[in-house]
């Protein structure tokens, strides 16, 4: 480290939503040019995978005009990735709501935590990646302090309900603040809003992520069902504005 | 990967809680329509997807252990089975969780979070980011994280 600050910070318009880097890392080139190669994976991501851009690959795999072994290794991954969710959660998680093709729920937090893992790679070591809510921490905050994460609290729109503290991990939340009612129970088609809101804490975003937004669709069931988890912790504000978590997180 | 891996990083963790909030019902943004380019991040509508050992119904009361498939992360294999009865779950058990080389260890040692009811604004809680149902692009402008994306290193 040589007359450079310390640490980087971008914050990107993209995927609908903003991903907001904090690299506390020295600044070095090396790190400089993994931040942009990160800033364009994801706007790659969002030109292959959004099912609101028509000309994207996903968009035209919907409408049966490509077929899957034409789509590239990415789109067979992330594909393979929501089959994979939609067993593992008992059909809670599903990339076809309505019969249609939107593989969304999987794919930001595939592409942030690829986006972190770019920037590892350069030597950027304490990151935090922060997809629209939904952040893959690595390392810690400063040598010997941890990433401390607040939850925003549902309810209250500006407030935090809770701070997570924690090296290492994968936070990802799924709620009703922002968008209104959008996540669907899959086996009612009727909108979650037993939960105002699900936060689940994990090793990576990308499964941490999808679990999330299976957690959150079975409304009052994810208590029992994240509480068996044994890979994640889960923390939840109900629609009536009571708090619980699970038996993981040490009172 | 279990927990009790994690205790050679000490990872001693926190969570604190705003406690005694009032739900302010009506205070919850009205912001229902995602925009145009939002991704949903919703399963919605379909039917669960069982295991191929599982008989495919399009039931909404499945009833069975729904095995997924192993996951391969890149921190390791991931695997869990679901319970079901009448279309409730269970039990679910992860059947494979990551560990192994010292890479999986490095990203699988993260912190059990701690919860204590000391009440914190979220101006006095020194966060580093905000975790909480995604933004809309448009959003991020009233959002703590562009307060904190602002406020530097």
């Amino acid at each position: 480290m040589s007359e450079g600050r310390r640490g980087v910070r971008h914050a990107e318009h993209v995927m609908g939503t903003v991903v907001s880097f904090d690299i506390r890392d020295p600044a070095t080139p090396a790190v400089g040019r993994a931040l942009r190669e990160a800033v364009a994976w994801l706007h790659h991501v969002d030109e292959v995978f959004s099912p609101y851009r028509p000309a994207s690959t996903v968009s035209r795999l919907g409408r049966g005009e490509l077929a899957p072994e034409r789509c590239g290794a990415e789109v067979a991954e992330v594909l393979e990735l929501c089959e994979a969710a939609a067993r593992a959660t008992g059909g809670w998680f599903t990339h076809t709501p309505g019969g249609r093709l939107d593989p969304s729920g999987m794919v930001k937090g595939w592409a942030v935590e690829r986006a972190s893992r770019i920037l590892y790679e350069a030597g950027a070591h304490n990151t935090c990646v922060n997809g629209g809510g939904d952040i893959q921490l690595r390392g810690e905050a400063a040598p010997g302090v941890p990433w401390r994460v607040g939850i925003a609290h549902p309810l209250r729109p500006g407030a935090v309900c809770a701070v997570v503290t924690g090296r290492d991990l994968a936070v990802a939340t799924s709620g009703t603040a922002e968008r209104g009612p959008h996540v669907l129970d899959p086996h009612t088609g009727e909108p979650a809003t037993a939960l105002a809101s699900l936060t689940l804490t994990g090793p990576g975003l990308t499964w941490t992520d999808a679990l999330a937004t299976a957690a959150f669709a079975m409304g009052h069931g994810a208590r029992a069902w994240t509480a068996a988890l044994d890979t994640h912790e889960a923390l939840a504000v109900t629609a009536t504005g009571e708090l619980w978590h699970t038996p993981g997180f040490p009172a | 990967m279990r927990k009790a891996a994690v205790t050679t990083v000490s990872t001693v963790a926190g969570v604190v809680l705003l406690l005694s909030l009032k739900p302010h019902v009506n205070a919850t943004p009205a912001v229902a329509a995602p925009s145009p380019s939002a991704p949903s991040s919703a399963p919605s509508s379909g039917a669960p997807s069982p295991s191929p050992s599982t008989s495919r119904t399009t039931s909404a009361s499945p009833t069975g252990t729904y095995t997924g498939d192993t996951f391969d992360t890149r921190y390791g294999p991931v695997q869990l089975a679901v319970t079901l009865a009448q279309g409730k779950i269970t039990a679910v058990k992860a059947l494979r969780t990551p560990s192994g080389d010292g890479r999986s260890q490095q990203i699988a040692s993260y912190a059990v979070p701690q919860l204590t009811s000391e009440t914190l604004s979220a101006q006095s809680a020194r966060i580093d980011a905000v975790s909480g149902a995604t933004y809309t692009s448009e959003g991020y402008v009233q959002s703590l994280q562009s307060a904190l994306d602002k406020a530097g290193v």
